[in-house]
């Protein structure tokens, strides 16, 4: 337990358009800013820490701290791809707590919808310079088949079926049909998802995430602070994260940073993962879902597949609802980095101002957390244990 | 100048691997303080951080430890990860092998064949 006194998060905001073509970057940032603001009860003045990823214009924070007219006396521009904004609220944390801030905030924007980036064969080497980048993408790596081989070798070590990570997708789809701003809010079978175009063996076009714009935004203050405010309070109880990589060779694709970054967190808010009944998995593709459901130890090592089956991560289904908002597979995925959405609706489930239909009642603890980078070479997780005060 | 020579004109270090391709041989790097085979190479050893790394000739032989079919590319291509005799896994890339017989464990053996840019690069094919 830390020896400090947990902080909190106090603001959440999903901007809601999934394609903005008539915004800049910068301006969906600040829209998703003054949007957490207003939910926290607090002002722009108040604001003396900001954290940012890759996805903001220019070079870490100075524009997007000077675009809005911010003065912080804490920045923090650590980039784990789609997980760095829950990485984010334990480095606000841990930053409060340390005295080095009181009021942090946190945002995601991108338009990737209006810029026609590239769906599925988007390739994720960053540069030439790269150590790694001569040794992976000369063969034609992209985002979509490196998570296709570990849906591939998770196949071959547990038997785990295309028809188990449909349903990934289908649980999705339901709960998408309930959010009024997602981007795909038709419920899909498994047949539909198996039927599917076969993008990338054994992935069809149903297991991947949509491209959207948009963004999002969280504040993380202090306790004295929170106590104050209006909004329900939700507590940081425990909070990692951890990087997996290729390791020199010694490669396994059935697991990720997520069992490291997992346990850390559940430890530090003492508590185990069968407490938990409302999780936000970061579900770039299905078998993100499956991998961090097991490396989070919600199910056995191996035991994913089932674990999804028949619709058991539909909330009210399962002994776990995950991604009521509909997630990245149906609601929003906004610069193709899923784990701000993944905060906004684990506060949501805590606050209970999730859907009625996907409310997880009386829920008092929730765990959001996020894989960012490539499942199958290099990656950053972040976990978040939750709690309703 | 391509991207893939860029990045060889980062590492200089490991010039020599991608000449020796060119001329047929597939080297890889071993440590002689830990006595273990590494990938990708590098001149400090992963394992054990040792500087003592060396370039000895490899096999070219392993078995296909994942792999996926690009369907969507044209034409078609096949990402994979093999495990090598010597004990790394690397990524590559599996040509010249029906798509049908392609299986996780099934043996494989290297191919040096030029890619997009003209340089060679070590794939593989079913063995």
């Amino acid at each position: 337990m830390a020896a400090v006194e947990h902080s909190y998060i106090v603001g959440a905001y999903e901007h809601p358009l999934r394609k903005a073509p008539d915004r800049s970057l910068a301006q969906l940032h600040g829209e998703v800013a003054l949007g957490a603001l207003a939910d926290a009860g607090l002002s722009k003045s108040d604001i003396d820490g900001y954290f940012c990823a890759g996805d903001v214009p220019g070079t870490g924070p100075f524009s997007m701290v000077d675009y809005l007219n911010l003065k912080v006396r804490h920045v923090d521009s650590t980039n784990i791809g789609g997980a760095s904004y829950i990485l984010h609220v334990n480095h606000a944390a841990q930053a409060i707590a340390a005295g080095k801030c009181n009021v942090a905030l946190v945002t995601l924007a991108g338009r990737p919808r209006s810029e026609g980036v590239p769906k599925g064969g988007l390739k994720r080497a960053d540069s030439p310079a790269q150590p790694d980048y001569a040794w992976e993408t000369p063969f034609g790596m992209t985002i979509l088949n490196t998570y296709a081989m570990c849906a591939k070798r998770h196949m071959h070590e547990y038997g785990t079926t295309s028809e188990q990570l449909a349903w990934i997708k289908v649980a999705a789809s339901h709960h998408a049909q309930h959010n009024p701003n997602a981007m795909l809010r038709t419920p899909v079978t498994v047949e539909e998802v198996m039927n599917s175009q076969l993008v990338a063996d054994p992935l069809h076009k149903l297991d991947c995430c949509i491209v959207s714009d948009g963004g999002g935004a969280v504040i993380v203050t202090r306790p004295e602070i929170a106590r104050n405010l209006k909004r329900p309070l939700v507590k940081i109880r425990g909070a990692a994260e951890s990087v997996k990589h290729t390791a020199g060779g010694d490669i396994d694709l059935t697991y990720s940073a997520g069992r490291f970054s997992g346990a850390a967190a559940f430890a530090e808010a003492g508590v185990r993962p069968s407490d938990i009944r409302y999780a936000s998995l970061y579900d770039s593709f299905t078998v993100t879902v499956l991998v961090q459901l097991e490396d989070l130890g919600f199910c056995e090592r191996g035991k994913g597949g089932a674990f999804v089956a028949d619709g058991k991560l539909i909330s009210g289904q399962g002994p776990l609802a995950v991604n009521t908002d509909g997630g990245g597979l149906c609601n929003n995925h906004p610069a193709h980095r899923g784990g701000m959405t993944k905060i906004i609706e684990a506060v949501r489930q805590l606050r209970g101002e999730a859907h009625p239909a996907v409310q997880v009642r009386d829920l008092n603890l929730a765990v959001a957390h996020g894989t960012g980078g490539m499942l199958g070479t290099r990656h950053g997780s972040a976990t978040l244990v939750l709690e309703r005060m | 100048m391509s991207a893939l020579q860029e990045a060889l004109d980062h590492q200089p270090e490991n010039q020599k691997f991608w000449t020796e391709l060119a001329e047929g041989r597939f080297l890889l790097k071993y440590c002689t303080a830990c006595q273990r085979a590494h990938w990708y190479p590098r001149a400090i050893c992963p394992h054990c951080a040792s500087a003592q790394t060396e370039w000895r000739p490899a096999s070219g032989r392993g078995r296909i430890y994942s792999f996926s079919i690009s369907r969507t590319a044209s034409p078609p291509y096949v990402i994979a990860y093999v495990t090598l005799d010597e004990g790394p896994t690397m990524m590559t890339r599996i040509v010249h092998s029906p798509f049908d017989a392609l299986a996780i464990g099934k043996p494989v053996e290297l191919v040096i064949e030029k890619g997009e840019d003209g340089i060679p690069l070590p794939l593989f094919r079913l063995a």
